[in-house]
C-alpha cells in the first residue's frame, strides 16, 4: 500500500506515490450505484488490467478516474487531486478512450487529430510532429488522413480515435476496450502504444475482455464485479483467483 | 485571457469547418427560413402593404425559428459521437468552448439574416430607411440569440431529450430579443414610428449580459 497526499506534484509520483487512490468510492449513473464502494490504488508507471463481466462497473471506474463523474461517496484522489473538488485539474492530464470515438464525422482524419492536438494546448511544429507520430503509430497513411471520418470503417475510426488520444501524451491513460473493432495490425499497434506509454513513465489502466492479449501487457489484473474490486492479483496468480471472482458479477 | 480567446477561435473554426462540409445551413436551415417567409406571405394574402407593415416581426420570428435549428445542430455535433467528453477532458476552459460555439452560431445567423433581408425586400417589398440601425440591430440580436441559444442548448443536453426541450426553454427567454429587434427594425424599415436606437440599446445590453453569463455558467451546464 502506498501513501498519498492531495496536491503532491507529479515528480513525487515517480517515486512510488499513488496516481489513483480510491477508498470506498461510490459513483452513480442517475440513481444507480455503478460503483458501490470501490478500493483501488495504482502507482505511477504501472499498467493495470481491469477485467470483469458486462455491467460490472469497469467503464464507470475509468470515467471516474478521468474526472468525468463526481464521486458520490468515499475518497477519490487522482494525480494528487481530490475528485470532489478538482476534477478539471485531473482532466487535462488524463486521456480516456471510451466506447464512442469522440470524432467529428464531417472533418478529415488529419483535421480531427490536429484539432485534438491543439485543444490539448499544442501549437505549431510540435502539434504537427506529434500528430504525424500518432498517425504513423496507428497505421493511418496519407490516403486515410485526407478522408472524412464519415466514410471510414469502424476499425479505421477506432484507430483515428486512439491516434487523437495518443497525440496528447497523457500522464494517465484510461483505455476502455482499446482492441475492440480492430484488426490484428491495429491490435498490435495498440499493444505497442501501451508499452511505449508505460516505458515513458505513464500510468495505464486498460479495461478489456481479451485476457490472453492483455496479460502480456499487464503484470497486475484487477477484477471488478457489481461495482466493487473483488480481485487484485498479478498475472501469474490470476489463473485461480480470476475464475473465482468474475463469475459472481452482476450484469446490472 | 489570451488562451481563452485562442481556444474559442479553435472551437469556432472547427464548427464553421464542419458547417462548410456538411452544408446544413445552406441546404436545410436557409431554405427552411425562406420557406417560412413565403408561407407568411401566403397567410397574409400577399397584400404587400400588410406584408411591409409586419415584415420586421415576420423577419425576426423566422430568424428565431431558424436559429433553433442552428443551435440544435451546433449541440448535436458534440453529442453525436461523444466529442463532448473529449472537450471536457481537453483542458480548454468551458468559457472558451462556449464563446467558440456561440461565435460559430453567430456567423451562421449573420449569413441567414442577410439572406432574409433580401427575402423581405424581394418578397414583401420592404425598403431600408436606415441601413446603419438595421445592420447594428442584426449584429446585436444575432449575438443575443447565439449566446443564449448556446447556453440553453448546453442546459437542455444535460436534462435529456434536448431536441424537444430546447425550443420550450429557449423561445420564452428570447422574447425580449424578438420584441427589441422587431421595434428597431420597425424604425429601420420605416414600418412604424418608434425610436429604434433605444431598442437597439436594449438588445446590446441583453447580448452583453447573455455573453458574460453564458461564459460564466457554461461550465456548470456541461457538468454531469
Amino acid at each position: 500500500m502506498h501513501g498519498f497526499r492531495v496536491g503532491e506534484s507529479v515528480h513525487r509520483y515517480r517515486g512510488g506515490v499513488s496516481v489513483v487512490e480510491l477508498r470506498g468510492a461510490v459513483a452513480l449513473l442517475g440513481r444507480f450505484p455503478a460503483l458501490s464502494g470501490i478500493d483501488l490504488s495504482v502507482d505511477a508507471g504501472e499498467t493495470v488490467l481491469i477485467q470483469g463481466p458486462n455491467g460490472a462497473g469497469k467503464t464507470t471506474l475509468l470515467q471516474l478516474c478521468a474526472g468525468l463523474l463526481r464521486p458520490a461517496g468515499g475518497a477519490a484522489v487522482v494525480l494528487g487531486h481530490d475528485l470532489n473538488v478538482e476534477r478539471r485539474a485531473v482532466r487535462r492530464r488524463v486521456g480516456l478512450l471510451g466506447h464512442a470515438t469522440g470524432l467529428y464525422g464531417d472533418l478529415t482524419v488529419a483535421e480531427n487529430i490536429a484539432f485534438w492536438a491543439r485543444a490539448a494546448g499544442l501549437t505549431g511544429s510540435e502539434a504537427r510532429s506529434r500528430a504525424a507520430t500518432a498517425a504513423g503509430l496507428m497505421g493511418l497513411d496519407d490516403r486515410l488522413l485526407s478522408r472524412s471520418v464519415n466514410v471510414l470503417s469502424a476499425g479505421q475510426r477506432r484507430r483515428t480515435s486512439i491516434a487523437a488520444l495518443a497525440v496528447r501524451r497523457p500522464e494517465l491513460w484510461l483505455l476502455d476496450e482499446p482492441h475492440a473493432g480492430l484488426d490484428q495490425a491495429g491490435r498490435d499497434a495498440v499493444d505497442s502504444l501501451i508499452r511505449d506509454a508505460a516505458a515513458a513513465g505513464a500510468t495505464v489502466l486498460v479495461s478489456s475482455h481479451e485476457l490472453e492479449r492483455v496479460r502480456s501487457l499487464s503484470p497486475r489484473i484487477v477484477t471488478v464485479a457489481a461495482g466493487m474490486v473483488v480481485g487484485d492479483t498479478s498475472a501469474g496468480e490470476h489463473g485461480a483467483a480470476g475464475s473465482d471472482t468474475t463469475g459472481g458479477g452482476s450484469d446490472a | 485571457m489570451r488562451e481563452m480567446f485562442s481556444d474559442a477561435r479553435l472551437v469556432a473554426a472547427k464548427d464553421l469547418r464542419i458547417e462548410a462540409r456538411s452544408r446544413v445551413l445552406v441546404n436545410q436551415v436557409a431554405p427552411f427560413a425562406l420557406l417560412v417567409l413565403v408561407l407568411f406571405g401566403f397567410a397574409l394574402d400577399a397584400d404587400q402593404r400588410t406584408l411591409r407593415t409586419f415584415a420586421p416581426g415576420l423577419f425576426w420570428v423566422t430568424v428565431l425559428l431558424a436559429a433553433l435549428l442552428a443551435v440544435a445542430r451546433s449541440a448535436s455535433v458534440e453529442h453525436s459521437d461523444d466529442a463532448h467528453s473529449g472537450l471536457r477532458l481537453s483542458g480548454m476552459s468551458p468559457s472558451s468552448v462556449f464563446l467558440g460555439k456561440a461565435a460559430a452560431v453567430f456567423v451562421q445567423l449573420m449569413v441567414l439574416e442577410v439572406l432574409l433581408t433580401l427575402g423581405i425586400v424581394v418578397l414583401y417589398g420592404s425598403e431600408i430607411d436606415d441601413p446603419v440601425l438595421m445592420s447594428l440591430t442584426a449584429v446585436a440580436a444575432a449575438v443575443a440569440v447565439a449566446t443564449t441559444g448556446t447556453l440553453y442548448a448546453a442546459l437542455a443536453s444535460g436534462l435529456g431529450a434536448r431536441e424537444t426541450l430546447l425550443p420550450i426553454l429557449l423561445l420564452p427567454v428570447l422574447a425580449p430579443v424578438l420584441i427589441g429587434a422587431t421595434r428597431a427594425f420597425d424604425d429601420a424599415l420605416g414600418a412604424a414610428a418608434v425610436d429604434g436606437w433605444a431598442w437597439l440599446g436594449l438588445l446590446a445590453v441583453f447580448g452583453l449580459v447573455a455573453t458574460v453569463l453564458g461564459a460564466l455558467a457554461h461550465g456548470a451546464m456541461i457538468e454531469d
